[in-house]
């Protein structure tokens, strides 16, 4: 029997790859490959998690019910996004619960756009509109991703992710198109989340240093500033039809390149929050460590029960 | 009005639903398990369609074109009558089951009985919210069985919640008038047997459990009379906020 060489896995891997065949969790694969998907598929998990808590703290003050119910099953699917993800980061044999303390002492990071606080009922239709709008944007260039199971993850979240996007920006037009108090509300909101918004995509192509890697592996199919640029053309419309200014004096759109000419984006302040300095980081973070602490005892019981019932049927 | 007795009585059920509805949605972000988290946001959800169906067909019956909205969101705290036991405190994860499971013991067969009302609309809401009740009360006893029978901690967590909860259970049993014409009326099948069939499930799930019936019977009511706790007006002015800050718009 013919003992493979690295090197050579490395090229069928890489074969594979370029030859748009979905890598599955027994095949071999690189390390680098792995822990890339496990950082990024855990991140992507916790996002979801952390994400439910601005938007939850909304749902017991929503203005009517049927946007109390629309809320809660939104943040339902965003927890479900949540498992879904944390499911397919086991695939590469990584553990649900370390990721999670990974999480919690900060060694993991999660979208940095959930350090910015909702502070309106109109956030909850921006978030909708804006945060899931952009998320899409890298989820559906995430569902032609090398590794299978997140590919196919991705397939089923970018569906309900639409939704959300359809739903959040409905709302907003609710707003826009209401008293004067809503209109105000609705563009207040749009100015504190278009940056943050923007942000999302990550540093620009040449800051980015982990992308080209990415990209050959072909976890990443757009740069960053392909789908920052998707996006913005996208939306800028979307804000002119409902009558919301977007917060951009220089946002212009350009007939030589066929896109939106924009500011610069202060990255300085994607820094600040990435590292701990946003206006909710703590409290984000506090609440999920506080969940997991204080229901503890109840994950306990539940071991303790199953396993009195299995030695009761054994017995 | 066309019939009061019959807005009275959907003002019980549509409030009932309501507000454990919203103390259920206070748990999102911060259940236990993720898989848990799902599951209360998800009874949550259903009870508060259960309340939007409710509260509407009330609004109807009362013809003052008063919607869910209107009533579920912008009635004075005394005019709800939701019984005391939903508008308590969610507490620790113990608590928050043990309240559901007395609440769905009792839920599940009154909707039994409320299927074969004569009531049309009453009779669909209650066959839709039956399905729904039935996962509650599976999940409920489930749950407090592990509690029960789990760590020592848990089952000393849970029999508190018991003991803290009990008194407030008979008050889901609670008839006066209203049910009584209902009844003469043939819109109420009769119900006079759900109490004992309450008793015995959760005599049975706290066998299960090992947990302890308290000895305390005092019984705490008021809530159907519009009489209710303190924690009340705080849930109601997060309920409300909306409606009161920006009075008269749509969303």
């Amino acid at each position: 029997m013919k003992v493979l060489e690295t090197t050579d896995l490395e090229q069928k891997f890489q074969d594979k790859i370029d030859r748009e065949v979905k890598i599955e969790p027994n095949d071999w694969m690189p390390d680098a490959y792995r822990k890339t998907l496990i950082r990024q598929m855990s991140q992507h998990a916790h996002s979801e998690i952390v994400g439910m808590l601005p938007e939850a703290n909304w749902i017991t003050r929503a203005p009517n019910l049927r946007r109390k119910a629309v809320l809660l099953a939104k943040v339902q699917d965003e927890a479900g996004h949540g498992l879904y993800l944390y499911s397919a980061t086991e695939t590469l044999g990584a553990d649900r619960e370390a990721t999670i303390d990974d999480l919690h002492s900060g060694k993991a990071k999660y979208s940095s756009i959930f350090n910015y606080p909702a502070l309106s009922w109109a956030d909850i239709g921006a978030i909708g509109w804006l945060v899931d709008g952009a998320a899409i944007m890298n989820q559906v260039a995430l569902c032609r991703c090398s590794y299978g199971p997140y590919a196919r993850a991705m397939v089923k979240i970018c569906k309900e992710e639409s939704f959300h996007q359809r739903q959040g920006y409905e709302s907003l037009t609710k707003l826009a198109q209401g008293t004067p108090e809503q209109k105000e509300l609705a563009q207040d909101a749009l100015n504190r989340f278009w940056w943050p918004s923007l942000m999302m995509f990550g540093p620009n192509d040449d800051e980015s240093p982990n992308s080209a890697q990415s990209m050959k592996w072909k976890i990443k199919r757009l740069s960053n500033d392909d789908l920052r640029q998707n996006f913005i053309d996208a939306t800028v419309p979307q804000a002119e039809l409902i009558g919301l200014k977007v917060p951009d004096e220089n946002l212009k759109w350009n007939e030589e390149t066929g896109h939106y000419d924009f500011t610069p984006i202060n990255w300085d302040e994607f820094w600040q929050v990435v590292n701990g300095n946003g206006p909710c980081n703590k409290q984000r973070v506090d609440a999920r460590r506080k969940a997991k602490e204080e229901g503890m005892w109840v994950r306990e019981a539940a071991l303790a029960f199953a396993e009195k019932r299995k030695k009761k049927q054994t017995a | 009005m066309k019939n009061e007795a019959l807005f009275r009585y959907l003002l019980r059920l549509g409030d009932d639903s309501l507000i454990l509805g919203q103390r259920l949605a206070e748990w999102c972000g911060h259940g236990p398990i993720l898989e848990e988290d799902i599951a209360m946001t998800n009874i949550s959800l259903d009870l508060i369609g259960q309340a939007m169906s409710l509260l509407d067909y009330a609004g109807v019956i009362e013809g003052k074109d008063r919607n869910c909205d209107k009533l579920g969101l912008l009635r004075y705290e005394k005019e709800y009558v939701n019984v005391l036991l939903v508008e308590q405190p969610n507490g620790d994860f113990g608590d928050t089951i043990m309240r559901q499971f007395l609440f769905d013991a009792f839920r599940k067969p009154l909707y039994e009985r409320l299927v074969n009302s004569s009531d049309k609309q009453l009779a669909a809401i209650a066959d839709k919210s039956l399905k729904e009740t039935r996962y509650h009360l599976k999940h409920s006893s489930e749950w407090v069985i592990r509690l029960g029978d789990g760590t020592e901690e848990s089952h000393e967590r849970v029999q508190n919640s018991l003991d803290t909860l009990w008194r407030y259970a008979d008050e889901l049993f609670y008839t006066d008038e209203v049910e009584a014409k209902l009844t003469v009326e043939g819109i109420l099948p009769d119900l006079s047997g759900i109490k004992a069939e309450w008793e015995s499930t959760v005599k049975y799930v706290f066998s299960e459990a090992t947990l302890e019936i308290p000895v305390n019977n005092w019984k705490f009511e008021g809530g159907r009379k519009g009489r209710h706790s303190e924690h009340f007006g705080h849930l109601l002015s997060e309920l409300q906020y909306m409606q009161r800050a920006y009075p008269n718009m749509e969303w």
